[in-house]
């Protein structure tokens, strides 16, 4: 009897790692070492012809890779903050709107948001192409309403990759707003009102800073993904935007040269993880799960 | 006045939530614009409606074993990241402090797989296979999607754990029931929603994915990648039906867990 209650406190006592131990597991093989081996590959020196590499401490690759490739990075800096500032500014009106006003639809509204995902990305970009092309709907009905030239072009241009990333994720800033707003009490604006502050009072010192979690979480489920996407830059964009993505992608699957695809991607991976550290240090890594 | 606000929110929300369908209205109704002359692609020029495209639905050499694959991708990807983020949600949210060390690790971990750019994942997974002289295809492909698949279970199905009542558990225990019996009849049905939940975001995000994908596939190609290679030559107009069949299967089931949670909600 005390043999067998002895076994099951000392199971009791494993049984957070038992029950974690097939997701951490396949979390380290299949996400944590692979980084460690891109920064390792990264220091390294390789034969694009054969393949092989050759540990050299090469660490000269990462600042080698950062000045070949700093225009790129900050244009896709750039970009991905330009799209997620679109972003935020596009969807707090329908997150606030949803939160407090949606009443019973609420969950009928947040599953239009996520109507999107169920058309495959790649499908839903290759459709803008369509739209946005010269002989597509929206140059047309513009050149109709005489409000541009007859040689106006979107596509390929700055703004078509801009609006294709901002149009792809906005769902990402959405529902994250969404989810700070509804936890506000609407008592609280309630007593802010009967403190006779007006509606632009109660919205800046209010609404807004308990809302930060949420903006910064918005921000950054928005801001990384744009930052490495490729696939609205290759199908909208042109010559003149090439993104960090677009090159990553060359690196590893066109020019076959792992090493220095793997110093570019080291550097993409150190610039998101400053702001998920940020985040992290700020607001607990734990508080993310809330939020998606 | 703030009714008069809400009118003017809602008008706005209604016409977002309208861009937001653009392209997918486009799909669907362009599924069925016929093609006059030349190697059918698809044009955005009506040219009259057709269910040519509909009949024709395999006749597309290596899209609709794409298709295949990558429904299968999702089915096999998503119940092994339920299954064992389903667990791990369980550990975190149970044990804390002394009692799970290197919690807060794996809090991090699961944080930073969230928040990683996909092209770095996808190149990392490309690079250990590489080096491993794993060849790709379907089982490369399986390893990658069910990793960025736990991550997203882990954290639907803890936050639907957070309101859990233990005495339940325990009020089972009292009763003779072994721990494993206690979690098949009392913990699992309770915790059934976050777990659909969640298994839904893991197959939305596998049948979606494109980026992790295109470095992991090799020669097997998932539909994703398929339409984005035929995206350089012209796209056959079959991938907007396979496009229109996703999207209803994803509306359905969406429409679905919406139904049962409101079910859920009346019973309570």
């Amino acid at each position: 009897m005390s043999e067998s209650r002895g076994r099951s406190r000392r199971i009791g006592r494993l049984a957070p790692y038992l029950l974690g131990l097939p997701a951490i597991v396949w979390l380290a093989v299949f996400f944590l070492v692979p980084l460690g081996m891109m920064l390792v590959k990264a220091l390294q020196e390789c034969n694009p012809a054969t393949g092989s590499c050759v540990m050299t401490w090469h660490w000269s690759s990462l600042s080698d890779a950062w000045s070949n490739s700093s225009t790129i990075i900050i244009r896709s800096l750039t970009y991905a903050l330009a799209a997620t500032v679109i972003d935020l500014v596009l969807s707090f009106p329908i997150a606030y709107w949803i939160a407090f006003y949606a009443g019973r639809r609420r969950n009928f509204f947040l599953i239009m948001l996520l109507v999107p995902f169920f058309v495959s990305f790649v499908i839903r970009t290759v459709i803008w192409k369509f739209l946005l092309s010269s002989d597509g709907l929206v140059v047309h009905t513009l050149q109709a309403l005489h409000l541009v030239s007859s040689d106006y072009q979107i596509l390929g241009t700055t703004g078509a990759v801009i609006a294709g990333l901002a149009y792809n994720f906005l769902p990402f800033t959405a529902l994250p707003l969404y989810v700070s707003l509804e936890r506000l009490s609407p008592a609280l604006l309630e007593a802010s009102h009967d403190l006779y502050a007006g509606r632009i009072t109660t919205f800046r010192k209010v609404v807004l800073p308990l809302c930060v979690p949420g903006i910064f979480a918005a921000f950054l489920l928005t801001f990384i993904p744009a930052f490495g996407d490729y696939v609205n830059q290759q199908v909208l964009g042109g010559f003149s935007n090439t993104m960090v993505g677009t090159v990553i992608q060359n690196y590893f699957l066109v020019y076959n040269d792992f090493s220095t695809g793997s110093a570019l991607s080291v550097i993409v991976m150190g610039i998101s993880l400053v702001g998920i550290l940020v985040y992290g240090r700020l607001l607990g890594s734990k508080s993310i799960g809330d939020f998606v | 006045m703030s009714k008069r606000r809400g009118r003017w929110l809602g008008l706005y929300s209604w016409l977002l939530l309208a861009y937001l369908l653009v392209p997918i209205v486009g799909m669907v109704f362009f599924s069925f614009n016929d093609v006059l002359a030349g190697r059918p692609q698809i044009t955005f020029q009506w040219n009259g409606a057709t269910l040519r495209w509909y009949r024709e639905l395999t006749q597309v050499v290596g899209l609709p074993e794409s298709f295949w694959l990558s429904i299968r991708l999702a089915v096999v990807s998503t119940v092994i990241a339920t299954a064992v983020g389903t667990l791990l949600a369980l550990a975190l949210v149970r044990y804390e402090g002394k009692k799970f060390r290197g919690r807060s690790v794996v809090d991090q971990t699961l944080f930073m797989n969230i928040a990683a750019p996909e092209i770095v994942m996808g190149a990392s997974l490309l690079g250990m296979f590489a080096s491993l002289h794993f060849s790709r295809g379907f089982t490369t492909l399986l390893l990658s999607h069910a990793v960025f698949s736990i991550a997203y279970v882990t954290v639907t199905v803890r936050a639907r754990l957070q309101g859990f009542d233990r005495h339940l558990e325990e009020a089972s225990g009292d009763l003779g029931a072994t721990p494993l019996t206690t979690f098949r009849l009392v913990t699992l049905p309770m915790i059934m929603p976050g777990v659909l939940a969640g298994a839904m975001m893991a197959f939305a995000l596998s049948l979606d994915d494109f980026v992790v994908s295109n470095f992991v596939s090799g020669t097997t190609l998932p539909f994703p990648v398929w339409v984005y290679g035929a995206t350089r030559m012209g796209v056959p107009p079959q991938v907007f039906v396979f496009g229109t069949i996703i999207f209803l299967l994803g509306l359905a089931g969406a429409l679905a867990s919406l139904a049962m949670s409101r079910r859920n909600l009346t019973t309570n």
